[in-house]
């Protein structure tokens, strides 16, 4: 019972990741039927958006006090973050808190990159093959991820949690189980209910605003929606950049968990893709749905206890279920019927 | 002299032949005529004509052709670590177990069309490339890759002579490669591969092919099973594929299992486009150029820079110099990625297409063709 709540609690965080990038590709899928495979790289970049935003909070000036020794028997330097110079205490929290205060560099940062590529490239392969899209935003990921590369360099930039979320969260004795029978990283725990925040932020846009209300109707039906006067394709770059936001944020919360590398996207953009197919290609709940089911799935996969039944399976489960589900309903779980079905 | 072919194509083939042998030759003064790289041009090759023949022909892009590569790799090391050094039976059994596991793979993967055939044979290869890491690491041996021991056992070679000092190298009939001959053997083989494709594109086959891509539901109202069809080139793709891992096996005998990665998957993709979807050469010059420009421009370095761009002044060679290191050495990529864009936004024809329409250009006297040429589909 304990190892079965622990395996589910393990796999929320990821499911977590994998909905939400999944959520990402099938706006973006819905909304301009673009199969984005540089939804992975945008990720990535919103990872690397919390790396740049340490590194400039922790900023440093240099001063020598020559009164005191170093044990090198050079003036000793004193380091000052420019931050705790100018705001004293509050500096400290400030770099404390780095990575979800980046959420605020984030935002502006992906929707601008977003827009940028939707204008710039995307938008030009609307009326081509689908083959030809996955190529221009393969190339397009290739790009990405060597920029990173020749300005982070290769290496993985680990981002520390704040201080006060580090510890792991007693979860089992809320429900009555005994003191530390199954605990929980606070980190994840919070990138679980971050990610459902943000689920239900994007639910709510679509939901409940006229734009939203628009943005739905030009899924369903985008002629009408155009002849009637409404210039759909600027909510659909909206939408666009929405989505790199999205994937920008599941990238910036996610750095604490796994210390960030230019080949990061590449990494989730695969299994992603597996979440939008077994979802249902262009169905968002769907999308939500099958990427906390294929996170969960693969923490049970890695399960001692499974593995010696099947050795091998927490390699192959994630895709294995994208087979299975792709041959026996090929719209997915909760795909729309007629929807990219053949 | 009865051909076996049509003239045109004989003598397209003739060329071929002779541009692949003389590579020695011609590509002294580029700076690239020593084997190994040779041996890349024509293995790689091979890899993207067979590519071709399934995402040329049919137009059902595979994202997983990488592990066809990779098995070949691992069936021939196998067969030089059990039976014998030579390369026949090596390249016989990674043809063959290429094309198996594409029998499977290509039967379910080919239930589905469009985005969803590319995801089945990302899921499946990404499939095969987890397992090699780790279940499969008796076979494989992990992240060591699978190499040559001492003691292996070789069977059919010890039978006839005693085991030697040193590992032994890999031969044709009991005679070891050495400098070229290894790049002539791959070289014969690419132009029999080219054989082989040319006649698949003339075929009736071919044709059959062709029209599954034009308009597959029209095929199959005339009352075509396409199934078969797109399988068997499916298979004899992966065959190619098989028979490229099997010569880099041959040439090098260390099999990886990261020759299976999706990017690798992704490279013979790219080599592909750049050199012309559909069209018999573009492939095999795609590749060549990649192979080409990866070897020259990682090469290059800070030094190499500072001397190319020597002719500006201190002021802004530095920054200049700066800038262009990014896209060179292990900035390779990045050129490559921005390659990639372009190609596919202005030349989806790829190079071939280029070419095409030059000499378009110049036979009209020097107004561009646009449309001209092409066929309308009749809806």
């Amino acid at each position: 019972m304990d190892a079965i709540l622990a395996q589910l609690l393990n796999g929320l965080d990821k499911g977590g990741a994998y909905a939400l990038i999944a959520l990402g590709l099938t706006l973006v899928f819905g909304t301009l039927g673009v199969v984005n495979f540089a939804h992975g790289a945008l990720f990535m970049l919103g990872a690397f958006c919390a790396v740049t935003f340490r590194e400039l909070i922790t900023l440093e000036t240099v001063t020598t006090d020559p009164t005191q020794l170093s044990p090198w028997g050079t003036p000793l330097e004193i380091r000052t973050p420019l931050a705790q110079t100018w705001f004293g205490e509050w500096g400290g929290f400030l770099i404390d808190y780095s990575v979800p205060l980046s959420i605020l560099l984030a935002i502006p940062v992906m929707l601008l990159i977003g827009i940028a590529m939707e204008r710039g490239i995307i938008r030009f392969f609307y009326k081509r093959s689908h083959a030809e899209q996955i190529l221009v935003t393969y190339g397009l990921a290739i790009v990405l991820q060597e920029v990173v590369k020749a300005i982070f360099g290769p290496n993985p930039i680990s981002q520390p949690m704040p201080p006060a979320l580090a510890g792991a969260a007693d979860v089992g004795s809320w429900i009555g189980l005994g003191a530390n029978v199954v605990t929980y990283p606070w980190w994840r725990l919070v990138y679980f209910l971050f990610s459902l925040g943000v689920m239900g932020g994007v639910f709510a846009l679509l939901r409940f605003t006229t734009f939203g209300m628009v943005v739905r109707a030009g899924m369903a039906d985008r002629e009408t929606v155009g002849l009637l006067g409404v210039n759909i394709g600027r909510r659909f770059t909206i939408m666009f950049g929405l989505a790199a936001v999205v994937a920008g944020l599941a990238g910036v919360m996610y750095t604490p968990l796994v210390p960030p590398n230019y080949h990061l996207g590449m990494d989730f953009l695969v299994l992603s893709f597996v979440v939008v197919v077994v979802g249902g290609m262009g169905s968002l709940p769907g999308a939500v749905a099958a990427g906390f089911l294929l996170g969960i799935l693969q923490s049970f996969a890695s399960m001692n206890e499974v593995k010696t039944i099947i050795p091998g399976i927490d390699q192959i489960i994630v895709y294995a279920t994208a087979v299975v589900i792709l041959l026996v309903r090929p719209r997915g779980l909760m795909g729309r019927r007629g929807m990219m079905e053949s | 002299m009865p051909l076996l072919m049509p003239r045109r194509d004989f003598i397209t083939l003739a060329l071929f032949a002779l541009v692949v042998i003389t590579m020695p030759v011609w590509l002294q003064p580029l700076g690239a005529a020593y084997p190994g790289l040779m041996q890349k041009f024509a293995i790689y090759a091979v890899f993207a004509l067979g590519f071709n023949i399934l995402f040329g022909l049919t137009g059902y892009l595979s994202f997983g052709h990488a592990a066809f590569l990779g098995v070949g790799s691992y069936t021939a090391v196998w067969s030089f670590k059990l039976l014998t050094m030579d390369v026949i039976p090596a390249m016989l059994f990674a043809v063959v177990m290429a094309g198996l596991l594409a029998i499977v793979i290509g039967y379910l993967s080919l239930k589905r069309s469009g985005i969803y055939f590319s995801i089945l044979t990302l899921a499946f290869a990404q499939m095969c490339y987890n397992l090699a890491y780790s279940v499969l690491t008796p076979i494989t041996n992990g992240e060591t890759s699978l190499q040559l021991t001492l003691r292996d056992p070789r069977i059919i070679d010890l039978a006839f002579a005693p085991r030697g000092a040193g590992l032994p190298t890999a031969g044709l009939f009991g005679h070891s490669f050495s400098g070229l001959e290894g790049f002539y053997f791959c070289a014969v083989v690419l132009i029999l591969a080219f054989f082989f494709a040319q006649k698949i594109f003339s075929s009736p086959f071919g044709m059959t092919l062709r029209a599954i891509k034009s308009n597959q539901t029209r095929m199959s109202y005339t009352g075509f099973d396409t199934k078969p069809y797109t399988l068997t080139a499916f298979v004899i793709s992966a065959m190619y594929a098989g028979l490229a891992g099997s010569l880099l096996a041959i040439t090098d005998p260390l099999a990886g299992a990261e020759r299976m990665q999706w990017t690798a998957s992704g490279e013979v993709v790219l080599m592909t486009i750049l050199g012309g979807v559909g069209t018999l050469v573009g492939p095999v010059i795609g590749a060549w150029l990649i192979k080409y420009f990866e070897n020259i421009f990682s090469a290059f370095n800070q030094g190499t820079l500072n001397t190319v761009f020597g002719f500006l002044p201190d002021g802004i060679r530095e920054p200049v110099v700066g800038v262009a290191s990014k896209f060179v050495g292990d900035g390779w990529q990045l050129t490559l990625g921005l390659i990639f864009v372009l190609v596919v936004v202005f030349l989806p024809g790829g190079i071939m297409e280029g070419v095409r329409r030059i000499t378009a250009m110049v036979r009209r006297g020097g107004t561009p063709a646009e449309g001209a040429m092409k066929p309308q589909p009749a809806e």
